[in-house]
């Protein structure tokens, strides 16, 4: 309307698009180099016997893929990678819901706790494996002094094939667990406070009543949200297993991106590596497309 | 009245209290055995307060291996060069997305959304191979430029801009201010609440990161806080627990201690921006 008042119409739309073109042209040069041709060459790379320091490379087809399914250390790989989603996860999720109730429920500390339980998102996650390795330490660490100070001889907590990846879960479920805090406390204001006098009226007087009928169905986007968001987060578990077990002992915590990092950039087989890159894209992938499949059908409310 | 509501109030600050303190217990002892001699962590006892302060060692002993300050220095130009970069391109960008019709504007709003589905470690391989041909390994160049196109800085700042009232825009049009000119001068100063939390979301993530740094980087010169720790850590420490933990602390101070100063900021930076994404 006010745009026509200045130029004839058809300047104008010329230099708009010139205008739009330029400004994003810095962008669009940005990501053809840096983030859409790479990922076509990781495809591409997927399917040849491409190594670092050799020579060229040769068309395989699925080779690489064929391999990952003969490959037993990949599928301790895939195995690790799915429990410890399903470890972490839920218990992130629950866990965060769990406390954002409690710090919502009253008005005293609120800032504080929330503030607590968020200090883990933003410490180096490399620091804090340090510190939950000195944790954790089977002679030395706090954690076993203190179960031997009620009798209780406690595991090789990192260094045990059986306790491994339970101990990079619990890690795990507190790295996520402010994040998800944040996320539902957010959610959680959202809900319009009549509506738990409505409940109220109507007979909800228990607080899980409440809970069930109000909060529950309300919270439902927030919900799905969390849970895709934390599973992705989990699928890209690496900085842990980097510093603390490199995929040890006997490849008992060996998860996805390690196997991926370690094929790739020790051993510079890069060819198999995208193959393995791939299968993490498709886990990727395969959350958004559930998320949005749930979302079309079960978040409905109202 | 108001203490009776304090005590019907105790159990939850009593039970947010508990969780809390288990949550905080690594850095509790993080900064104890930091402040220890070995033989007091060796021994395994459940005080936390040092019988002997060793502090000035461990600290001391960390100084004197690692070069911290370079370390740290690493980390903020590695931040702060990703950080500019990623403004430079994504303002500009989000800018002619919200406001500019243009041909092909469909394919790249098209192009931001498919790149919001692929994760940075999916490109990695083929840049390191072509950062080592290129012979940039080891360098600033080969830690910043692969971060520098955010396609979720782009979808943030259309978002943001898509709300920015129109006549804003043409007012500075009819004083005949340039598109470029307008971006800089009319749009990012209105930008900064969405400027402000993805610099947050940007630095945090960067300043942790640790599978980037760890490929393109080799030794101590271009180390960020988190490879420096790692390299302390299996060459230094050994068992020194004393010194790495007190290594911990140096390289988690910084945002950690920014993250006190600034808590809300923080939370919407990286939830509430995640939030949208």
């Amino acid at each position: 309307m006010s745009a026509s008042l200045a130029f004839p119409a058809r300047r104008r739309t010329t230099g708009e698009a010139l205008a739009g073109w330029m400004l994003t042209a810095p962008a669009a040069l940005a990501y053809a180099l840096m983030l859409l041709l790479p990922t076509l060459a990781t495809i591409a790379l997927a399917f040849t016997d491409y190594e670092l320091g050799a020579d060229g490379l040769a068309w395989i087809g699925l080779d690489n893929f064929a391999e990952l399914l003969r490959d037993r250390g990949f599928a301790i790989a895939l195995r690790n990678t799915i429990l410890y989603v399903a470890l972490v996860a839920p218990l992130s999720v629950l866990g965060g819901l769990a406390l954002a109730l409690l710090i919502e429920t009253g008005t005293r500390g609120r800032a504080f706790f929330r503030a607590v339980f968020f200090l883990p998102v933003v410490s180096l996650p490399v620091a804090m494996a340090a510190a939950w390795q000195y944790l954790l330490h089977p002679t030395i660490g706090p954690l076993n002094a203190a179960l031997r100070g009620i009798g209780i001889e406690g595991p090789a907590w990192l260094s045990s094939s059986d306790t491994v990846l339970l101990s990079l879960a619990a890690i795990g479920v507190w790295e996520n667990i402010g994040f998800n805090l944040v996320l539902f406390l957010a959610g959680l204001t959202a809900i319009p406070r009549e509506l738990y006098a409505a409940a109220e009226v109507d007979g909800a007087t228990s607080g899980w009543e409440r809970f069930r009928l109000v909060t529950w169905p309300l919270l439902g986007p927030t919900t799905l949200f969390v849970v895709t968001i934390t599973m992705t987060r989990a699928v890209r578990v690496f900085d842990s297993v980097a510093v603390l077990t490199q995929g040890g002992p006997n490849k008992a915590s060996e998860v996805l991106l390690y196997a991926m990092y370690e094929e790739g950039f020790t051993y510079f087989r890069l060819g198999y590596s995208a193959a393995i890159t791939l299968v993490f894209l498709a886990i990727v992938l395969a959350l958004v497309w559930l998320q949005t499949k749930v979302l079309e059908k079960r978040v409905h409310y109202a | 009245m108001p203490e009776r509501f304090l005590l019907r109030d105790m159990p939850r600050l009593a039970l947010l209290t508990v969780l809390g303190l288990v949550v905080l217990m690594p850095y509790i002892w993080m900064v104890a055995a930091s402040l220890k001699p070995l033989d007091e962590i060796f021994r395994a006892s459940l005080s936390l307060l040092p019988e002997r302060l060793h502090a000035v060692e461990n600290y001391g002993k960390v100084f004197a291996k690692i070069p911290v300050w370079r370390y740290l220095w690493n980390g903020v130009v590695v931040c702060g060069g990703i950080l500019f970069f990623q403004l430079l391109f994504a303002v500009p960008a989000g800018y002619a997305l919200a406001k500019l019709r243009f041909p092909g504007s469909g394919i790249a709003f098209g192009a931001v959304m498919l790149g919001l589905l692929v994760p940075y470690h999916v490109p990695a391989l083929p840049l390191y191979v072509g950062f080592s041909q290129l012979g940039l390994l080891n360098g600033y160049t080969a830690l910043i430029a692969p971060a520098t196109i955010s396609v979720f800085a782009i979808f943030l700042f259309r978002q943001f801009f898509k709300s920015l009232p129109d006549d804003l825009i043409h007012a500075a049009r009819m004083d005949g201010i340039g598109e470029a000119e307008i971006v800089w001068r009319i749009v990012l100063p209105n930008a900064w609440p969405a400027a402000t939390a993805f610099a947050i979301f940007s630095v945090v993530a960067h300043w942790n990161d640790l599978f980037w740094p760890l490929i393109v980087v080799n030794g101590p010169n271009y180390a960020t806080p988190a490879l420096g720790v790692l390299y302390f850590r299996s060459d230094e420490a050994g068992d020194d627990f004393g010194a790495l933990m007190a290594a911990a602390v140096l390289m988690t101070a910084p945002l950690v201690l920014a993250f006190l100063l600034a808590q809300r900021r923080f939370i919407e930076g990286i939830a509430t921006t995640g939030l949208k994404g």
